[in-house]
């Protein structure tokens, strides 16, 4: 059920293809058996696992009360008012920022794909805030940006609004005001480096003649944008945005650490949901249903990026 | 960008880093107004990352002051008391988590890249495909199975469970960019040896390995950074003995109450070794991290 096979119509092997022994067959499948077995024990027994609990009423408080129970913590699942909160928490927070990432990535991509002065060092400090850990990034953002007393945010407004003489800046406490814009722009901070190099490379694949016949040939820069760069593009702002889409809908660091998905239930999204029903309400059996139903949500969005990375790879294996 | 970038011996990389703007001469400048908007956004993206550092080597005192004052004494005082509250230990099992993760990563990662581009098995691309799929399965779903195994066999609070299970999230990203690495050494060399007669360990050693060795080197960088950063497994499967760099912050923090500078100071200590390997790995990251499909 988890292996997505989506079928590659990658041009044959570079090698010839010719008719083989079984044993020769085996003698160059022996160097990948081990990597093979060992991903099939560790990513797919689990899910499997993951399946079997799903079926079963099962809190660890109550030992005695384990049960089969069909698909009823499915439907438990779908009609959960905290969950499907988490549901929409979590594609509101995946789109946004992915979105502003990828808006964000290009628009930097776009002018490190220009020369200028110091235009390596620029780069190497634009992919800085990919690198810092995660968990760092958003204790840095809660308590040395966000905080309302001291943080960077209100530091700066008071400083401005005392240089044009008022007596104190405004004092915002920007976690419990805004807690979705304020997790989702500590991870567009975090995200729109991963975006810039995806499409870095992608304007740098860019063949420079068909740039330069449209220089000859008088087209505005935002024309040649629009029918040269972006169709060029296409492809790799597919990969930015589905490989994004499938880091950021696992977020856990970033809730965990600003919000707790509070206040309330508001930046709760899926994978915190998940980990309060697991160790907080220790209810194994919806925990497992949910983490099903994320597993299929994946599924789609990944059904999609196989497609787009089969066709980038296609290209390589073909060139 | 260039293939032989990174052979260079690492004392040119930084020449490298800034005569880069030059590498590509085609491509055209920016106007002096663009310039200027480049290291704005440059400025504003690395702010948070350069104020982190800053406060760092305050007294707390001026860390949390209103307005900020960033000119404040500086002084290592965060860094002496970091290491006088024992973070030694949680930096130590994160290096052992991520390292021995990262030699088996290699270790079965190097054998099926070779059995899938040098020497391909029959329908190579589906076996590519298998090892892509399980990289896009959530991980918190495979959590409770986890966890629960875990702790059936005893092996809860071990930096061993950390190292199988960051070895399975980093596989697929290393076989596909060893794979990609490895499809560059040339056919025509290695069936020539083949035809003068040379043994395996011969043309691995004389004719992949010079090629390979780079991708090698990239690779191992970007398991290690993804291990590194790795937390929600960390602090789901360890207690006291096996926690992980990410989970001494979290820690930090409930424990202690709210100290700015030393927060500061743990988050960069922490984030330093992914900073050096990740901008000596610049180069190869957006392979790695699109999976080896974009170069």
């Amino acid at each position: 059920m988890t292996t997505l096979t989506v079928e590659p119509k990658t041009a044959p092997p570079p090698v010839r293809p010719r008719t083989r022994t079984g044993t020769a067959k085996w003698k160059r499948r022996i160097p990948l058996l081990p990597a093979l077995i060992f991903t099939v024990v560790v990513t797919q027994l689990p899910f499997v696992a993951t399946l079997v609990i799903s079926t079963f009423q099962w809190n660890i408080l109550e030992p005695g009360d384990r049960h089969f129970t069909g698909l009823s913590n499915y439907s438990f699942v779908f009609t959960d008012e905290r969950l499907r909160t988490a549901v929409l928490n979590t594609v509101v927070l995946t789109a946004s920022v992915v979105l502003i990432s990828v808006v964000l990535g290009l628009g930097l991509a776009m002018l490190l794909d220009r020369r200028f002065a110091g235009r390596g060092l620029a780069r190497t400090l634009l992919i800085a805030p990919f690198l810092v850990m995660p968990v760092a990034s958003a204790l840095l953002w809660k308590h040395a940006i966000y905080n309302p007393d001291y943080g960077l945010l209100n530091g700066t407004l008071n400083a401005v609004y005392q240089f044009f003489g008022a007596a104190h800046g405004p004092t915002v406490d920007w976690v419990s005001s805004y807690p979705m814009p304020a997790v989702v722009i500590s991870l567009v901070w975090q995200w729109t480096p991963f975006m810039m190099l995806i499409l870095l490379a992608g304007l740098q694949a860019q063949p420079g003649d068909v740039l330069e016949a449209a220089k000859v040939d008088g087209a505005s820069p935002l024309a040649t944008f629009r029918f040269i760069t972006l169709p060029h593009l296409r492809q790799y702002l597919e990969l930015g945005i589905l490989l994004g889409t499938i880091y950021v809908v696992q977020t856990f660091d970033a809730v965990y650490t600003i919000t707790q998905g509070g206040p309330g239930s508001e930046t709760t999204n899926l994978p915190y949901e998940i980990y309060l029903t697991m160790f907080r309400k220790y209810e194994y059996g919806e925990a497992a249903a949910a983490g099903v139903v994320v597993v299929l949500g994946s599924i789609v969005i990944a059904t999609f990026a196989l497609r787009t990375i089969a066709s980038l790879f296609r290209e390589e294996v073909s060139r | 960008m260039t293939a032989h970038a990174a052979v260079d011996a690492p004392g040119g990389r930084l020449k490298k880093l800034l005569r880069r703007q030059d590498d590509q001469g085609g491509a055209p400048r920016l106007s002096p107004l663009w310039t200027f908007v480049a290291w704005l956004a440059t400025l504003a993206f690395f702010a948070p990352v350069a104020w982190m550092v800053l406060t760092s080597f305050h007294q707390e005192a001026d860390a949390a002051t209103n307005p900020p004052t960033p000119f404040a004494p500086f002084t290592f005082e965060q860094y002496e008391t970091l290491f006088s509250r024992d973070i030694t230990p949680f930096l130590l099992n994160s290096a052992m988590a991520s390292v021995l993760s990262t030699l088996l990563v290699l270790a079965l990662a190097v054998p099926t890249a070779y059995a899938l581009s040098i020497k391909p098995v029959e329908k190579w691309t589906d076996v590519m495909f298998f090892f892509l799929s399980t990289k896009f399965l959530p991980a918190i779903a495979a959590l409770l199975p986890v966890y629960m195994i875990v702790k059936q066999v005893g092996m809860l609070d071990n930096v061993w469970t950390l190292v199988v299970l960051y070895t399975a999230m980093n596989l697929p990203i290393a076989v596909w960019m060893m794979r990609s690495f490895l499809a560059e050494v040339p056919k025509e060399i290695l069936e020539a040896a083949e035809v003068d007669g040379a043994n395996l360990l011969t043309v691995l050693w004389r004719v992949v390995a010079p090629v390979a060795m780079p991708g090698l080197a990239a690779t191992s960088l970007i398991c290690f950074i993804f291990s590194w950063n790795e937390f929600m497994f960390a602090v789901n499967l360890t207690a006291t003995q096996a926690s992980t760099a990410p989970v001494f912050l979290v820690g930090f923090i409930t424990n202690e109450g709210l100290f700015l500078a030393r927060l500061c100071a743990a988050a960069t200590l922490v984030s330093l070794p992914v900073l050096i390997a990740g901008f000596a790995a610049q180069d190869k990251l957006v392979r790695g991290l699109s999976l080896g499909a974009v170069k």
